[in-house]
This record gives structure tokens, sequence and C-alpha cells, in this order.
């Protein structure tokens, strides 16, 4: 039990140590960022000035040692274009991006989860068969389409609710509905598998024979016991929101980090980039170290056995 | 590759016959149900037809777009569908700011979305394929070091991945293949090892390696072909999501570049014109939505077809 979990944290450490390496190459791939610091009359001297200012004369493997260092004292370097420290910048971000994602995580677990339960109750009827189509919808439509159709009904024919930019609750509207639709069908899918396998378990049979009444039985005694397993992936889906924010961001000029990480690549804003890669790193890893947690806790046969099997 | 020589040819043929029969048993049901599984669901009609006329439209787009599809012409900009009241015959789904005509352009980025996702989809499931079954049947630290670099690369930021790939080499079709890869392989790479570490208990193999073939044999000859049908499966669940996927990238600026008629390009040309020109967004993305929803349709059937039990799901 002990060494299963120590094993998976030590991996998630291995994984962010390869993913901060990657961070650091694919930021270092963009070029050179005296070609935008610098205008095109800095003489050679200034170049130098500048970069050794900025660390970027010494080797890669030296640069990379000390960024390291630094990283794990949480010090991200500061950003090339507003010499402010690149983690407050992203900090600053980050709550818009939040609320945008909550908001979406809301608006997709209030559509999927009564449809999820319903077409599981009614399994192979028309509400059935309506819980696929949506579902169906939900993984086909190309979010970017998807806002720009909203935008297009509800802001610029209907004339109900702005466009773009961040403001009142009236602003969140439509990014929401239009970034929560992407998770829609696969929260369904997860609740209403997980509740077909409760309702035909014997508690269930119990609760109904003792004569409780149909929508007790489905919403308290076998939905409850249904959610355990959508809920333990709830983490990594709103993980996987918040990285497809860029996308929602951009339709709707939404000014969180995704839209954040459009301008610090066009400017080769290295710490800035790299701090976002890493927020979203460690949010992944983490989210499935959580999970990992979360089943030895509700089924702690799984500690004990082999790490292959939930893995495989 | 050969077997090596010193083997009675009888046991090899027979053990290849073992794993054959593995394959086929799990392939051949699939057969036999596939007539009768229309006919069952005949709403696959539609989107089989669909899916039909995109792989047709996308190999024969130079011969039936009237227009080329980087033709500008200022004097027919913005021209609504011709349905509309100022529409003209020459740009029957109207055109854009440059005049272009959008027929033409969704018929050639037909070509775009089938090249990308056929593409991405065989380069992903090789690598992913490949390093599964070496992860499955070698385990120790080679399984735990491909797991690893699959975790981390799930945990990297696609966008960022792709927006960063976009200003070094400049957006194009190699990005998107390698932001596909990097997206996919570990999918391929998770099943083809989960399947193969059952696979390598079974007689078959341990008698393939009771005659000394080498692993790499083993791996192509016996395990490989057992693992086909179920990646096929995959595979078609992922079409949907690699022909949105490049859509996404082109229209956030990260993929095929303009003027290149993208699916996705086509829509970011029109996010400006929403109020006035809504034709220019709208019919480009329902094009995706089409295909895309054809797609998902098939594969889900695929699916259910050659794996029973998810029907019950």
């Amino acid at each position: 039990m002990r060494r299963f979990l120590l094993s998976r944290i030590l991996q998630a450490l291995v994984t962010l140590w390869l993913l901060t390496m990657v961070a650091f190459v694919m930021t270092r791939l963009t070029g050179d960022p005296l070609d935008v610091l610098l205008d095109a009359r800095a003489t050679e001297d200034d170049r130098k000035a500048m970069a050794s200012v900025l660390g970027l004369d010494r080797p890669l493997p030296v640069q990379y040692a000390i960024y390291l260092g630094h990283a794990v004292l949480g010090n991200f370097g500061d950003s090339f274009k507003t010499r402010r420290p690149a983690l407050t910048m992203v900090m600053e971000r980050l709550p818009l991006t939040l609320e945008l994602g909550t908001t979406a995580f809301l608006v997709s677990l209030v559509i999927a989860v009564p449809i999820g339960v319903i077409s599981a109750v009614r399994r192979d009827t028309s509400v059935d068969v309506l819980g696929k189509v949506i579902a169906l919808l939900g993984q086909s439509f190309p979010t970017f389409w998807l806002g720009l159709m909203l935008i297009l009904l509800f802001a610029v024919t209907l004339e109900w609710l702005p466009a773009s930019g961040a403001g009142g609750p009236a602003h969140l509207v439509l990014p929401s509905i239009t970034l929560g639709w992407f998770t829609v069908a696969g929260i369904m899918r997860l609740v209403r598998s997980a509740m077909l396998d409760t309702l035909g378990q014997e508690y269930v049979v119990t609760a109904r024979a003792k004569g409780l009444r149909e929508s007790g039985v489905v919403w308290k005694h076998a939905l409850r016991n249904a959610l355990i397993p959508p809920l333990t992936y709830a983490g990594l889906i709103f993980v996987g929101l918040l990285a497809g924010a860029v996308v929602t961001e951009t339709v709707y000029a939404w000014p969180g980090v995704g839209q954040l990480v459009i301008e610090s690549v066009a400017f080769r804003d290295f710490p800035v980039i790299q701090v976002i890669l890493l927020l979203f790193g460690v949010m992944y890893v983490g989210m499935n170290l959580v999970i990992d947690l979360l089943y030895i806790w509700i089924d702690p046969r799984i500690g004990l056995a082999e790490t292959t099997v939930r893995r495989g | 590759m050969t077997p090596v020589g010193s083997r009675d040819t009888s046991t090899v043929i027979a053990v290849d016959a073992m794993s054959r029969s593995a394959e086929a048993s799990s392939v051949a049901s699939g057969d036999i149900d596939a007539l009768r599984f229309l006919r069952r669901r005949k709403v696959l009609v539609l989107p089989l037809a669909i899916l039909a006329a995109f792989v047709g439209v996308g190999v024969l787009a130079p011969y039936l777009a009237p227009q080329s599809p980087t033709a500008t012409d200022l004097g027919l900009k913005l021209t609504p569908p011709a349905w509309l009241a100022d529409g003209v015959a020459e740009r029957p789904l109207g055109s854009d700011q440059l005049g272009r005509d959008i027929l033409s352009r969704i018929i050639h980025g037909t070509r775009i979305s089938l090249i990308t996702s056929l593409l991405g989809i065989v380069l992903a499931g090789a690598l992913g394929t490949a390093l599964g079954v070496i992860a499955g049947y070698c385990r120790g630290w080679v399984d735990s070091l491909i797991m690893r670099v699959a975790d981390m690369t799930l945990a990297i930021h696609i966008y960022i991945l792709a927006i960063v790939l976009a200003v070094v080499w400049g957006p194009g079709l190699r990005n998107v293949l390698v932001v596909i890869v990097f997206l996919l392989w570990s999918r391929y790479a998770r099943q083809a090892r989960a399947e193969v570490l059952v696979l390598r208990e079974r007689d078959f193999v341990t008698a393939a390696r009771a005659l000394g073939c080498p692993g790499l044999w083993i791996m192509a000859r016996h395990l490989l072909p057992n693992i086909v049908p179920s990646l096929i499966v995959l595979s078609t669940l992922q079409v949907g999501f690699v022909i949105v996927l490049e859509a996404t990238l082109s229209f956030l600026g990260a993929g095929i570049p303009p003027p290149a008629p993208s699916w996705g390009v086509m829509v970011a040309d029109g996010r400006a014109l929403i109020a006035s020109a809504w034709w220019v967004s709208t019919l480009p993305g329902l094009a995706i939505l089409i295909v895309v929803l054809s797609v998902n349709l098939v594969g889900d059937a695929i699916r259910d077809l050659l794996d029973p039990r998810s029907r019950k799901l």
C-alpha cells in the first residue's frame, strides 16, 4: 500500500521532470528573444549586454540547470516583455480562466447528469436515443464554430447577450456554454454507464422491494453511488476544460490564460510560456495522482494489486 | 525477417496457425454480422453515403470544384449564397471578402481534411502501436520509460505546443501532423500494450518463444496481427476528433496557413464578418459538423460491430 503510493508519487515527479525539459527545449526553439527585445539599431555590444542580463549567453545545459533550480523554488524568471515575474503575470490571468472553466463545468454537469441518469433508467427508449444524439452532437461540434454560431444567434441577431470580452455575468453565458458543451458527451456517458451498473445492484433491488418511491430509489440510492466514478474523473475533465479554453477565449476575446498564451508566443516571452506549460502539466499530473489516491480510498484492493491492473 | 534455421518448419506453421486462428476468431464473427448489422441499422445509410462523398470529393476536388479555391474577384466580394436576394450563380454558396467561391473552397478543403486525418492517424497509429507492443512485450524498464513518456506528452498543453511549433517552423501540414501524433500516439500505445500484456501469456506466444523465435518476429508476426482489429476500431473513433483538431489549429493560425482553403481557416476568415456576412463562417463550419457527425456515427457502429461488449453501454 505505502509502496504503491510512493511509486505513484515518484512517477508523477518523473513525468513533471520530463515536462520541464520539454518546456525548456520547446521555448528555446522559438528563436532568439533578443531579436524581439532589441530594435534593429542595437549594436553587438548591446546584444551581449542584454544576453548576459537575461542569462542567455550561457550554455544551454547550464541555463536549464539554473532554470530548474529556480523553478523548484517557485521562481520562474521575469517576463521578457513586461519585466515582471512570469508567475505573477500568469496568476493575474488565471482567475478569469478559472471563472470561465468553472461556469462551463457547471453548465456541462447540469445538462449531462440528468440526461445520463434518465437515459440509464429508461434505457433503449426515446429518451435514451435523445441522450445519444446529444452526446453525438457534443462530440462532433467544433468548439470555435459553435462559439461563432452562438454569437451570430444570441449577440448579432437577437441582441440578447454581449459577443465578446469579460464583464458581468452576461458576458459569461455564451463562452461557458461553448466551452461546457464540449464535455457534455463524456460526462453523460460516464454517468449513464455508472448508473446502469448501480441500478443492477442488490441494494437498489432491496430499496425497491421496501416499497420506496422509484424517484427516491433512482435519485438518492442509485445516483449517489453512481456518481463516484464520474466524480473521480471530474478533476481531469476540468483540467481538460481549462486547457481547451484557449479556443473559447480566442473566439470571445476573453482575457484569460489562453489569450496570454497567444500574446506570449507572438512575443517569444519564454518565461511566461514555460509557466503556463508547467501550470497545466502540474494540474494534469496532480489530478491523475488524486484519482489514483481516490481509487485506493474507495477500493483498498487496488493498492494491494499490481500497478499494471488499472493502468493496463 | 526470417526465422532462425534450425527449426522444424511444420511446428512453425502450427504456431503461426494458432496465432492466426486467434486473430480470425475475433474478426470472422464480425464479417458474418456486418450485413445483418447494416440492415438492422438503416440509420447508418446516410452517414455512410456522406463519408463516401467526403472521400470522393476529397480525391476528385480539382475536377469537381467549379472555380479555383484561391482565385479572387473583388467585384464579387461578399456575395451571399445564390438562394438569397443578391446571390449570383457563379458563387452558389456565396463568396468571402476577396470574392473567392466558398463552394470551391469547401470542396478543396475536403482534400485537406482527408489528407490530414488519414496521414495523422496512420503516423500516430504506427508509432503508438510499435511502442505499445514493445512496452507490453518487453515489460520492465522499457515499459516504464515508454509509459512515463506517454504520461508526459498528455500533460503538455497541446495548443501551446501547436502555437510554438507554428512560430518555429511556420504554420503548415507538418505542424498539424506533429501535434496529431503527439496527442494520439499514447492512445494506441496504451491499447496495444494492454492487449499484448494479455496475449503474451497465451500458448501460441509461449510456443513461439520455446521454438526460439526472436522477440521482433514474435511481436510482428504473432502479436501485432491479433491486435489489429481493435486498433482499427480505435482509429475509426479518432477520425472525427482529428478533423476537428486540424480545423481548430488552422482556426487559431497554428495549422494550415491561408490562403489554403482549410475549413478552419475559412471559419476564421469569416469571424470578423459574422454580423454582416454570416455565410463566410457558417457554411465551412457546417461542412465540418456534417462530416464529423457521420464519421462518429459510423465509428460508433463499427465499435459496436467488432466489440459486442460495448453494445450494452
